[in-house]
């Protein structure tokens, strides 16, 4: 019996995005679905009662949800094929991928979201406090070409898919973030080389657009 | 120095769910108790970015974050099973264990407010247990027959919520809506290794009624 794969998602979500590298990592056939947030269909509503969010990942039936743990599942299922495994072997390092991978959900995206939802004095703070978010994660890849080390993993992924947001934060937060953290941009152009980045990375441009999209819907302007 | 360092606090529910993985897996461990409000440097040195209890050291190893820890502990000694072996049902287990610990603020919040935001609160909880006692239909753990995962990180629930229920004198979680849960909790900490990581039920009730007093003055 062959695999039947969906993957409910948006085009935009940097958490989707991590779910697609890895699909395309491991080679894995899916349906891809796109989701309209401000009308969810009434099967994510089903595959995902707790959260209704996306990425769910959908595998013979089963959804799986919330993308870091979609990408540990991708890693367990899919781990005959060609691709070398997302996450170290070794039980330490796949704690410390682990503990940076939630650190980038606790800081990155609630930083990033603050930077290009609010103005004045709350986007500045927000704008230290991202930088200084990087500039950790920065420390963490030390002189190692990728986050995983000498080979892209689960971290690489984990936060590559956030550089297609690079330009949005920086036009709202009118910043560059190469200037404060280059070996991390360097890093995010060596990994958008792979074609499995390459492809599931959203247009920043569109990315940008969709910002301004949500600000007028929402009156943030 | 002994192999495995666990720097907690004794009435944490996350520092205890370590201990609980740690006894489940026989494994040998110094306790060091911290002081919150006067942090050791050393605690400071291996958790910098959250500056939190659990750490864990095993070795040269230093492991932050419960759920983190957890895993670890799986994977590096022999014993009963912390995460189930098919891939579906980990993906299940890790995901209701993250979803407890997103809804835990909230469940503390609930035992403290007063007025609206209390109702508010206990609306939200309400909602969140709901899912746990469908979780639980037909299995005596979450885990199904044995603890597991979820059953550690449910640790907050048995122990800590249902004993502020006591002092604080709620109604958020009864036999008559929750039996499932209700059930549960009173098997789980029935287990010898579990009722050894809850803290004294009465120093709890205790130390939270001096916290409450604080946060009312």
């Amino acid at each position: 019996m062959s695999d039947e794969v969906i993957l409910l998602d948006v085009y935009a979500s940097m958490f989707g995005m991590r779910v697609r590298i890895a699909l395309a990592e491991k080679g894995v056939e899916y349906e891809y679905r796109e989701e309209d947030l401000g009308n969810k269909s009434p099967f994510l509503l089903q595959m995902n009662p707790v959260y209704k969010k996306i990425p769910v990942l959908i595998h013979n039936g089963n959804p799986i949800c919330e993308s870091l743990l979609i990408l540990e599942y991708i890693d367990e299922v899919w781990k005959d094929n060609k691709s070398p495994p997302l996450l170290p072997s070794d039980a330490y390092h796949r704690a410390t991928a682990r503990f940076w991978a939630d650190f980038v959900d606790k800081k990155v995206f609630d930083l990033g979201r603050r930077l290009w939802t609010r103005k004045g004095e709350e986007q500045e703070a927000a704008k230290k406090e991202f930088i200084d978010a990087l500039k950790l994660l920065e420390g963490e890849l030390g002189n190692k070409p990728y986050l995983g080390g000498d080979k892209f993993g689960y971290l690489d992924v984990a936060l590559v898919a956030y550089y297609s947001w690079f330009y949005a934060y920086e036009k709202c937060g009118n910043f560059s973030i190469e200037e404060h953290c280059p070996k991390l941009v360097a890093w995010a152009k060596r990994c958008m080389k792979k074609e499995s980045v390459a492809k599931s990375l959203a247009d920043p441009i569109k990315v940008y657009e969709f910002t301004l999209m949500l600000k007028k819907k929402y009156g943030l302007e | 120095m002994a192999e495995v360092q666990v720097y907690g606090v004794w009435c944490s529910a996350f520092v205890r769910r370590v201990e609980m993985g740690l006894k489940m897996k026989r494994v040998e461990y110094e306790y060091i108790e911290e002081d919150l409000k006067n942090k050791s440097d050393l605690l400071l040195k291996y958790n910098p970015i959250y500056k939190k209890v659990p750490v864990m050291l095993h070795n040269r190893n230093v492991l932050v974050e419960s759920l983190i820890i957890l895993e670890y502990i799986d994977e590096v000694w022999e014993g009963p099973p912390i995460l189930p072996k098919d891939p579906y049902e980990r993906a299940r287990a890790r995901f209701l264990a993250k979803f407890i610990d997103d809804k835990l603020p909230s469940m503390w919040k609930a035992c403290w407010s007063a007025g609206e935001e209390r109702e508010k609160l206990i609306v939200e909880t309400r909602e969140a247990l709901k899912i746990l006692e469908n979780e639980l239909k037909g299995k005596k753990f979450f885990g199904g027959d044995s603890i597991g995962l979820v059953d550690i990180t449910a640790n907050f629930i048995a122990g800590w919520f249902l004993g502020l229920h006591e002092s604080v004198g709620l109604q958020i979680m009864t036999q008559e809506n929750f039996p499932n849960l209700m059930k549960w909790a009173e098997e789980y900490s029935g287990n010898s290794f579990i009722k050894e990581n809850m803290p004294d039920k009465e120093k709890l009730v205790a130390h939270y009624k001096i916290l409450k007093t604080g946060a009312q003055s």
